[in-house]
């Protein structure tokens, strides 16, 4: 996501660090091409000029307080880092509970934003702390949307309130009040109301929401849209602040590359936090919306924390915990460990998403489509033709042994080196994070080149062969 | 918008349209969803018309940007074979009920393949439309793969004639490479049949810049011949969708203008291009 903003910023901050002195002519070509960036991130323009022109102001401001010489920059790019940070939602809120359970969380938003799997994925993650959810179906519009809430509720073991088929049948209003008296008396902490898709203008079901709405006194409406919303995100998210209001915002497919832009022009507009994100069609494919992450996202610095997070979840508790202990003690990542982790990738959920959040993931777009399932085969091949001692210290590798290695993993001696150098680079580079710089200077990561250690395709859902065709065991398989 | 009338006014007698109005004109276009690119080109040909009729040519900038590819729904001999694509959300499934609809209701027969093996009840959600509709549809078996559940499909519509087929596939972002491979693979295992005729991308009308990356994406995967431009019946422009008749040369052919079966509209460019200024 944001790629293009990205490397926008990046050309702009590149060219103020070489020059060292930054006078208000500079300030104002960068800030021309951020103007630039941000539109083409979907950014809506009155919110890019007040953004723009407030950067302007206070890098003009800081740049007096500081010497010449030291570096300007750094303190351009902090401006622009905080501004952003300021609009994303300043710190990010978590739900609040109401004192008299349940606590009730209404879902609204346009047709196709991802309502409907974003009640699983919060029905799961509040579950998963320990609270009783009911999941209510209370769109009864789209056909099968309550027998898909069904399905990912039986997945998670979550029950799902749906005395209404829908597909144009039966009342919203009074599902969704029947389904809070019910958690009520069935003593559930928790009620997560789905809701139809509707559009800003139309005024029938905006009503409706606000019916809904008033019927529930909900805790929190989350108002769901799509990351690859475009400008219209400034009329919709006003159109449903004054239709039913909300407390919330929630961007959903935030595994795509769009830039994302309406992220800024709704927190910008409606003062709401975005308080959770979804990136992902698998249930667990959701995280808590963390301002200061996207914000360096934006910048180019890569989501290393998400990153680091998404990884910890994907290696198993033995691999990981030997991994983060490595990593504490500060000893090298060996080849060893490079085995472990390429079975684990295999296991994990989505390559493509991980490697995105790396700083820097714009320049990695070539090596990451390079990457194939081939080549990960045959680097397992290798390694597994090493000795031990190869593995944890590659520098005994001199001819002869790669030679046998070679013919070992079935492999040319070209291949074999290629792979000690790609894992050389790799080695560095985890150094560098674990040194919490980000590689090569903040920001612009170009010529980091992630080494091509990694499938192309490693599964990103469950291997066609092991899906069922049956939506209740299918979807029971993708939760897990 | 009051602001064009202004600029066709102001063009007629020299052009003197304050700073402030095309500042608000850029507003509007970009607005719209028509990207920074193609609204500064908009602008400064704009700013060179001096002409009799300045909505006229005006209009017509705009429309030079249109696709230069038929936009007539592709038909052939037989069963002409069509398969729906596009990322998660953007009205796919219901726009397969739409077009079977359409064709059922000029007399023609219809077969649908439900594609989606993937989203929780988007098969059952298929199956509702097609017995609302009264058409036939295939399901994919236990274990069906989306290939096998088209495949079975077009050996449907073979065998009894249909005219039409129409495969409603699963969402799915551009960016990720091996759903974007299981979407050509479809194409491959449905053509072992025959051929699949049209390929229709759904790109929803609300959609900003991402839009052309998805066109792009799609197209080179699966050759995509149109676009279904869905939700126009919101408050937003579409914007988009010109930019991918000018970058990429796809045409759209529909526009989705609600929710239900009835709502789907053959392309009226020149509709669209007034819609986008007004
Ligand atoms: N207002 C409006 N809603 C639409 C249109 N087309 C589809 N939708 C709605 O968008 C949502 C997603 O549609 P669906 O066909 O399930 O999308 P898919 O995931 O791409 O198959 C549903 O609520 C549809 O009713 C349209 O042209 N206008
Ligand atoms: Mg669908």
């Amino acid at each position: 996501m944001l790629d293009l903003l990205t490397s926008h910023f990046n050309a702009v901050f590149t060219s103020l660090r070489l020059r060292g002195k930054i006078s208000k002519g500079d300030i104002e070509t960068s800030c021309e091409q951020i103007r630039q960036a941000l539109l083409e991130s979907d950014v809506a323009l009155e919110v890019v000029e007040s953004f723009v022109a407030q950067i302007a102001q206070r890098s003009i401001d800081a740049l007096a307080l500081i010497q010449p010489g030291s570096n300007q920059a750094k303190a351009v790019f902090e401006v622009v880092n905080s501004s952003l940070v300021e609009i994303l939602g300043g710190s990010a809120r978590r739900v609040r509970f109401s004192k008299n359970p349940p606590t009730v969380i209404m879902l609204a938003g346009l047709q196709g934003a991802g309502k409907t799997t974003l009640a699983g994925k919060l029905a799961k993650f509040f579950a998963d702390q320990g609270n009783t959810p009911l999941l209510v179906a209370s769109d009864l519009q789209r056909p099968n949307a309550v027998t898909q809430l069904q399905i990912l509720g039986q997945s998670i073991g979550v029950a799902v309130f749906a005395p209404e088929a829908g597909n144009g049948v039966g009342d919203p209003v009074k599902v969704a009040q029947a389904g809070v008296e019910f958690a009520k008396a069935k003593q559930y902490n928790m009620v997560i109301v789905d809701t139809a898709g509707r559009l800003g203008i139309d005024v029938e079901l905006m009503k409706q929401a606000g019916d809904i709405r008033d019927a529930l006194s909900p805790d929190e409406i989350l108002f769901v849209v799509d990351a690859m919303i475009g400008q219209d995100a400034l009329r919709t998210s006003q159109a449903f602040l004054d239709g039913v209001g909300f407390d919330g915002v929630v961007l959903t497919k935030l595994d795509g590359d769009a830039r994302g832009g309406a992220a800024l022009s709704i927190a910008s507009l409606t003062k709401r936090p975005i308080m959770f994100v979804s990136t992902g069609e698998k249930l667990g494919d959701f995280d808590i919306f963390h301002p200061d992450r996207m914000a360096s996202r934006i910048l180019g610095m890569g989501d290393v924390a998400t990153l680091a997070e998404a990884a910890k979840a994907a290696f198993d508790g033995d691999t990981s915990a030997k991994l983060e202990a490595k990593f504490a003690s500060g000893q090298d990542f060996t080849l060893e460990d490079f085995l472990d982790q390429l079975q684990a990738m295999s296991k994990m959920g989505s390559i493509s998403k991980i490697l995105g959040m790396l700083p820097g993931s714009g320049a990695m777009k070539k090596a990451i489509d390079s990457l194939d399932e081939g080549e990960i085969i045959a680097t397992k091949s290798i390694v597994q033709s090493m000795t031990p001692i190869e593995r944890r210290d590659p520098k005994v590798l001199n001819g002869s042994r790669r030679s046998r290695i070679a013919l070992g993993a079935g492999r040319a001696v070209s291949d074999v080196n290629n792979l000690i150098d790609r894992f050389s680079a790799a080695q560095k580079m985890i150094k560098q994070v674990r040194n919490g710089a980000t590689p090569a200077g903040i920001p612009g990561m170009a010529g980091m080149g992630m080494p091509a250690i990694a499938p192309k395709s490693a599964a990103m859902r469950p291997k066609k062969k092991s899906k069922s065709g049956n939506p209740a065991k299918r979807a029971q398989e993708q939760s897990q | 918008m009051a602001l064009f009338s202004k600029l066709i006014a102001k063009l007629k007698r020299e052009n003197s349209f304050a700073p402030a109005d095309w500042a608000q004109l850029e507003k509007e276009l970009l607005a719209s969803d028509l990207g920074p690119t193609l609204t500064t080109n908009f602008l400064s040909a704009a700013k060179k018309v001096k002409s009799d009729n300045a909505e006229a040519a005006l209009l017509e900038i705009l429309s030079n940007n249109l696709a230069l590819t038929s936009r007539e729904p592709i038909v052939v001999p037989g069963t002409t074979t069509i398969m729906v694509v596009g990322v998660n959300g953007t009205g796919k499934t219901t726009s397969v009920a739409k077009l079977a609809a359409l064709y059922k209701g000029s007399g023609k027969s219809v077969v649908l393949a439900a594609g989606d093996t993937f989203r929780a009840a988007a098969v059952e959600q298929l199956r509702t439309w097609a017995d609302r509709i009264g058409v036939e549809v295939v399901c994919g078996k236990e274990n069906g793969d989306p290939a096998s559940v088209a495949f079975d499909g077009a050996k449907a519509a073979q065998a009894s004639g249909a005219d039409f087929l129409i495969i409603d596939t699963a969402g799915r972002l551009h960016n990720k490479n091996d759903l974007m491979a299981e979407l050509a693979k479809v194409k491959r295992v449905v053509e072992k049949l025959s051929p699949i005729n049209e390929v229709l991308l759904v790109i929803d009308a609300t959609t900003g810049q991402n839009g052309l990356q998805q066109a792009k994406i799609f197209a080179e995967s699966v050759e995509v011949s149109g676009v279904i431009l869905a939700k126009l019946d919101g408050s937003a422009k579409g914007g988009i969708a010109l930019a991918i008749e000018s970058e990429l040369g796809i045409a759209i052919k529909w526009v989705g203008t609600g929710e239900s079966e009835g709502d789907i509209a053959p392309f009226d460019p020149n509709a669209y291009i007034k819609g986008l200024i007004s």
